[in-house]
């Protein structure tokens, strides 16, 4: 599928090993702090988990790779291009070698599922019509809706639209897609159907992922590497089976879903007595 | 919704509305008739113009030929001077006669020309010599008021 | 303390202020950026000419019914006033001035207000509540250039074209209530109206009038739309906004119009 001629796939694709690094980053609005000091590597090829409690400032992670937030302080290299040193044309470059599923998969409402596929291909691309149908018709074939593609994205279930959705992030044939929330609200069904998808369209298309999650099983059983967030740090990490095995207090609250642990179940408040004092 | 079928409809309400604008200018305004049409200015003085506005139709023998243009006063002579702008086609004699007119009882205020015999033409910029002021109603009525006082004593 | 809420009072005043005019600014610099934007939406047209569908084309049955009721009841009103008078000659320059000067615009604009920015609003809304636009905005297609700016465009070339439908669709209105109904002269209803209604004074100003007011109406609503809240109270609260400040708006500015352009006309 060596097709969708991009005038920036020179730039990328070559030398540095790791498709993503982060180094020392912060981040924060006003006087909220989200990420204190984030380090982390995705080797090129591989499908990377973040995950973490709700709010806990993955999706933050995400947003800071694809250069939508600038970091307070850090490295982000993608590709080997310092992410928050891209002035806006250089930005859009590199986006064209991204692709990103969102959370709920955001697929154009007014478009059809085909159009929605071939929105990036027409949008960056000069190829004739005849040739974006073929390729829009070989994404769609490989999420198995090309017979759907007439229909409108309301008319499609939720694991569908997240299998369009994926279809058209890979629209590009990118070197990097990054997959915010790719389960929320999946049936199991569902939710195995795009864990395969993801880690087949990892290993054809030869692209490196990063799945934001914190669907725990699911991850284990389709990706290479885990990183556990929490609190704006990365408190643990690990591949499947090291993670199976840990010890780490975190770790296990995380896969047993206990309600109290280190991700305490009280949010931070005064001790109960003087609470009541005062209260009389 | 295809491409074709939004094209057609874009197309058919641009054309509608471009004709609603072209009918707004011709059959509802007066493009056509007079601003648009080449002409030339005629100035006539009066000695009271009341009632008459910028853009008020003069008329010869009721048919509009021209609009009023400025109206202002002059300071030495205290008359009002009216210039007008008349339609490129219609030609007025020297001693054509202007005079400020209400159309109905309490309709617009124009100025009606009434052209006479000589031979020489009004050219561009020339004067109206002769003019005939506004009537106004109150001094109408205190004439008449006045004649019928100094004819009562005849009687 | 007295003194105290007095203070309170004025700072509040003064925070309203403030925010209002940030708010100003920001829209200033959104007004720029899609400006800057635009060409981009030029070079493919089919995206103006899809939003001119959806603003102009679907506001036509809204506009033109409206133009023909309130010719109609401008006609049968004004008959009952100049009836009195005996100027029931006037009645087709009556009609055609309202209509020509303020009516047009302005009803068509409040109109289209309601029925195509509320649109606008709540598509581009939407659109950004269900990350659509940060989507793009990933895809390295910017949402101004794609979304916003042709939004924008379809709603100042479908506006003036609408004004002059519903001022059209009135004198129509008004020629049959006063013509066919009540049974005017023809000739008269239609004489003394070209006779009174100046192409440069009344046309054109009114034209200006509602390309202003296209303008107006279609940057609240991209604004107010690209500016929501991402969830569905901001979406609903921000079609609400465009709709009231699209309203006060053109009143406001009809009326700064209307001193400057028919300053000394009749005076």
């Amino acid at each position: 599928m060596k097709t969708a001629p991009s005038p920036a796939a020179a730039t990328f694709d070559t030398r540095c090993a790791n498709a993503v690094e982060l180094s020392g980053v912060t981040f924060g609005y006003d006087r909220r702090t989200i990420l204190k000091g984030i380090d982390m590597t995705i080797p090129r090829g591989k499908v990377v988990a973040i995950m973490g409690g709700s709010g806990c400032g993955k999706t933050t992670i995400l947003r800071l790779i694809g250069g939508s937030l600038r970091p307070r302080s850090g490295r982000i290299v993608v590709a080997g291009q310092s992410v928050p040193q891209l002035d806006r044309d250089g930005l859009y470059a590199l986006r064209r070698r991204i692709g990103m599923l969102f959370q709920f998969g955001a697929l154009f409402t007014d478009l059809t599922v085909f159009e929605n596929v071939a929105f990036p291909m027409r949008e960056h691309t000069d190829l004739p019509d005849e040739a974006i149908r073929d390729l829009v018709l070989m994404k769609l074939n490989a999420v198995g809706l090309r017979g759907a593609a007439q229909l409108k994205p309301a008319e499609l279930s939720g694991g569908m639209g997240r299998r369009v959705a994926l279809a058209r992030a890979v629209a590009l044939d990118p070197m990097l897609v990054m997959y915010d929330e790719p389960f929320a609200g999946l049936d199991p069904i569902s939710l195995g159907v795009v864990g395969q998808l993801i880690r087949r369209m990892n290993d054809a298309l030869g692209i490196t992922s990063i799945v934001v999650t914190h669907d725990v099983y699911e991850s284990l059983k389709i990706v290479d590497h885990l990183y556990f967030v929490s609190e704006g740090r990365i408190v643990a990490g690990g591949t499947p089976d090291e993670v199976r095995a840990s010890s780490d207090p975190f770790v296990r609250q995380f896969l047993d879903g206990a309600p109290d642990g280190p991700v305490p179940f009280h949010y931070a408040a005064r001790p109960l007595e003087q609470e009541f004092v005062r209260a009389r | 919704m295809n491409r074709a079928t939004i094209d057609l409809w874009v197309g058919v309400f641009v054309l509608i509305g471009i004709g609603a604008l072209i009918f707004l200018s011709l059959r509802v305004g007066n493009l056509l008739t007079t601003s648009n049409a080449p002409g030339y200015r005629l100035e006539a003085r009066f000695d009271n113009v009341a009632g008459l506005k910028p853009r008020a139709p003069v008329k010869a023998a009721g048919v509009v030929v021209g609009r009023v243009e400025r109206i202002v006063l002059d300071p030495q002579t205290y008359e009002a001077s009216v210039t007008m702008r008349i339609d490129q086609g219609f030609q007025f004699t020297r001693d054509t006669i202007a005079s400020v007119l209400t159309s109905g009882l309490l309709g617009e205020v124009y100025i009606g020309l009434d052209a006479g015999g000589d031979s020489q033409m009004l050219a561009d910029g020339g004067r109206i010599a002769k003019t005939q002021s506004a009537l106004v109603i109150e001094k109408l009525i205190g004439q008449f008021m006045l004649d019928r006082a100094s004819a009562a004593p005849d009687k | 303390m007295p003194a105290e809420r007095v203070v309170r009072g004025v700072r509040k005043v003064g925070a309203t202020t403030l925010a209002i005019l940030q708010r100003l600014g920001f829209a200033t610099r959104f007004f720029a950026a899609v400006v800057w934007h635009s060409p981009q939406a030029f070079r493919r047209l089919q995206l103006t000419l899809r939003e001119i569908y959806f603003a102009g084309v679907l506001s036509l049955v809204i506009i033109l019914v409206s133009g023909m009721f309130v010719g109609m009841v401008l006609a049968l009103q004004g008959y009952d006033v100049l009836n009195r008078y005996g100027a029931n000659d006037s009645l087709g320059i009556l009609v055609a001035l309202s209509l020509v000067r303020e009516l047009g615009p302005v009803v068509a604009g409040l109109l289209f207000a309601s029925r195509a920015g509320s649109a606008i609003t709540a598509e581009i809304g939407l659109m950004k509540a269900t990350d659509q636009l940060a989507a793009m905005e990933m895809m390295a297609v910017d949402p101004l250039a794609r979304v916003v700016a042709p939004r924008f465009w379809g709603g100042i070339v479908s506006m003036p074209l609408l004004a002059a439908l519903f001022s059209t669709l009135g004198v129509f209105g008004a020629w049959l209530v006063g013509v066919k109904l009540i049974g005017l002269d023809n000739g008269a209803f239609w004489g003394n109206m070209q006779a009174a209604v100046d192409f440069r004074e009344d046309i054109v100003n009114g034209f200006i009038k509602s390309v202003v007011f296209g303008v107006i109406v279609s940057l609240i609503a991209v604004f107010e739309g690209y500016d929501a809240k991402p969830t569905a109270e901001g979406v609903s609260s921000a079609t609400t906004r465009t709709v009231v400040e699209s309203a006060l708006t053109i009143l406001a500015a009809d009326f700064v119009l209307t001193v400057f352009m028919f300053r000394g006309v009749g005076v």
